[in-house]
């Protein structure tokens, strides 16, 4: 268990990484991340709704979906849109300072591909209560990580001399190339034993 | 916008000069992830466009009903519908793409193009132009598809819709169809492209959203 | 498709109360649920159909001979036709030839691979002990290097009389010795390493308990012995 537990978490950290292997959540990835701060916080917005996502699926895939299957897509998004607000506004009330850190984010995140795809793709692989945490975990961290890693670089792109017709968004995808053929040096990690 | 005698423009402008991937820079997500052959593009481009048409249909048709304050959520509801059902067709007709696909269809509904069409002209405008505009940009967005997929199978696998073009001495870039390809292919695509749309008009701007 | 085109259409007013709001959101729940209601229950017996096709098929590629299966349960102690409450869906289908004779069993599993999880379905024949079939069901493993876990021939081949005792085990191209190692791909070595864990994997779960059932079944073993 524990090892499988370990397997979901580096699968969906380095090995699949939710941006750089499944392309999700590269709005955010191609567009807001240019400081290395805002990337953070915006990967740990992401941890944090990602988790609660997770929460969320699992309790409609065990007591409501099993009678309507067909819902799952709507169910999906209501539900997880509203949890999201309502965190949202508990949090306002309760830690002001978490708010401020996060807050700005929180509705931003909500209707990123990436959080439908964690509820998606854990529902398909029949995850369970556990699992689907441990993998919301690896996946946010792992988006986090290819944001801070991208903010880095575009940081440092800035005050380099680069052709006005790549400016912007194709150079930002070719970066994104490379750090995901980076990534794909993790392949294998956890089966050559 | 609202343009009741040049409804051609209305279908032609989401082909190039409001293109939802190359010049709008949305969906990014399936764009990359199922562009890897010919056909899966096509048919990730067949069901976009899909829920695209109905979803306009509908909100165009309901335009007045629909209250200010709940639209976006009735849009949503409206697009999930439409790609749930696209989902099950999928999965009853073609279950092979429907596997290689995945999770990636129930994806269209956070595809910002369609949301982006419904609020910026379904909302506001008669069935009719509704539905050129969103053919317009459903099949935009199937040709930039299209476009990258044929790019990657040609190199990545030396064939195009299964069939090898290259013959048995090419040797296949492996990457292009593996996720980097696709960050290559559309980073080289958008570099043409703003290349040949400069040339063309210096006098537009191009706005690029993220 | 139904067109809404009988609902009265009002002039949108600025301050709608709750009671449009809700109306709004019932109306296009409403339709929705009429048009996913529909078209659930026409795909389902077709969506139904083509995954009891696939895992036909997959069945009867590993059991060669194979003319018609059941899923086995397992109750808790062994396995078991009898599929009722306080009975779960084992991964294990027993295969029968043209005649009704008990060939062999069709076991799925699935382990890491170098990508991601590699899924497979392989068939055992309890009378001789040996592995007689194995077909990867899903697998992400990197076209052309990993992905030769299910289309190299002379890998596959390992496969068609593979010992289980005491162990399967990987070794490199060319140096097999033992009925029970399996030939690694030359450049695939952790693909093919990931098979043979999930096929050990697997024959560590279930082969004890189809043995079991095996003997419960035909005490005299004749009805099975293969020609």
């Amino acid at each position: 268990m524990a090892q499988e537990l370990l397997w979901i978490f580096i699968s969906a950290l380095l090995i699949n990484n939710f941006t750089l292997a499944y392309f999700l959540g590269i709005c955010p990835f191609l567009g807001v991340s240019n400081k290395l701060d805002t990337a953070m916080r915006l990967g740990l917005a992401n941890i944090f709704v990602m988790i609660i996502t997770a929460l969320a699926a699992w309790a409609l895939n065990t007591f409501v979906l099993i009678y309507a299957p067909y819902l799952r897509l709507i169910s999906f998004i209501i539900v997880i849109a509203s949890t999201v607000q309502f965190v949202e506004m508990a949090i306002k009330k309760w830690s002001p300072e978490l708010f401020k850190a996060l807050g700005i984010f929180l509705p931003l995140i909500t209707t990123n591909c990436a959080i439908l795809g964690i509820a998606l793709f854990a529902t398909n692989k029949g995850y369970g209560l556990i699992e689907g945490i441990v993998y919301a975990l690896g996946a946010g961290g792992g988006m986090t990580l290819a944001l801070v890693l991208m903010a880095g670089i575009r940081e440092e792109t800035r005050v380099l001399d680069i052709p006005d017709v790549m400016k912007g968004t194709a150079l930002s995808l070719i970066v994104a190339g490379i750090l995901s053929m980076a990534f794909m040096g993790f392949a294998g990690m956890f089966s050559a034993a | 916008m609202n343009t009741p005698d040049g409804h051609w423009d209305v279908f032609v402008k989401g082909l190039w000069k409001e293109n939802p991937v190359f010049v709008a820079v949305l969906g990014m997500c399936p764009t990359l992830a199922v562009t890897n052959t010919a056909i899966n593009s096509l048919a990730m481009g067949a069901a976009t466009l899909f829920v695209l048409f109905f979803s306009s249909l509908l909100v165009s048709l309901l335009r007045k009903v629909i209250a200010k304050q709940v639209r976006i959520t009735t849009y949503i509801v409206i697009i999930a519908t439409f790609v749930s059902l696209v989902d099950m067709l999928l999965a009853a007709l073609v279950p092979d793409i429907h596997k290689e696909l995945g999770a990636f269809i129930a994806l269209i509904v956070v595809n910002c193009v369609i949301l982006g069409r419904q609020e910026a002209f379904a909302a506001s405008n008669r069935v009719g132009p509704a539905l050129l505009d969103a053919a317009g940009m459903g099949v935009g967005f199937s040709m930039a598809l299209l476009m990258i997929g044929v790019v990657r199978e040609l190199l990545g696998n030396g064939s195009l819709f299964d069939i090898p073009v290259f013959g048995s001495s090419f040797e296949p870039w492996i990457v292009m169809i593996l996720p980097p390809g696709g960050f290559f292919t559309l980073g080289f695509l958008l570099l043409i492209f703003n290349t040949v749309a400069r040339r063309r008009a210096t006098r537009s701007s191009i706005v690029t959203k993220a | 498709m139904s067109e809404p085109s009988n609902i009265p259409l009002r002039s949108d007013t600025q301050e709608a109360g709750p009671m449009r709001l809700v109306a709004t959101l019932g109306l296009a729940g409403f339709f929705a649920g009429l048009l996913l209601v529909t078209g659930f229950v026409y795909t389902l017996p077709m969506i139904e159909a083509n995954k009891a096709e696939s895992l036909r098929v997959a069945v009867y590629q590993v059991l060669e001979g194979c003319a018609g299966f059941d899923q086995l349960g397992w109750d808790g102690q062994k396995l078991t036709t009898q599929l009722g409450t306080g009975v779960e869906l084992a991964p294990v289908y027993l295969g029968r030839d043209a005649s009704g004779r008990v060939i062999g069993f069709a076991v799925t599993t699935e382990e890491p691979g170098f990508q991601d999880i590699i899924r497979a379905i392989y068939g055992y024949d309890p009378t001789t002990d040996q592995i007689i079939g194995m077909e990867i069901l899903e697998s992400k493993e990197t076209p052309g290097l990993g992905d030769k876990i299910f289309k190299d021939d002379a890998f596959r081949a390992n496969f068609t009389a593979l010992a289980v005792q005491p162990a399967i085990v990987s070794v490199k191209k060319g140096e097999k010795a033992r009925p029970n190692e399996v030939e690694a791909i030359t450049g695939a070595t952790i693909s093919s390493k990931a098979v043979t864990r999930l096929l050990q994997k697997g024959m560590e779960a279930w082969r004890q308990p189809i043995l079991d059932f095996q003997a419960q079944l035909d005490p005299q073993g004749e009805n099975t012995k293969s020609q």
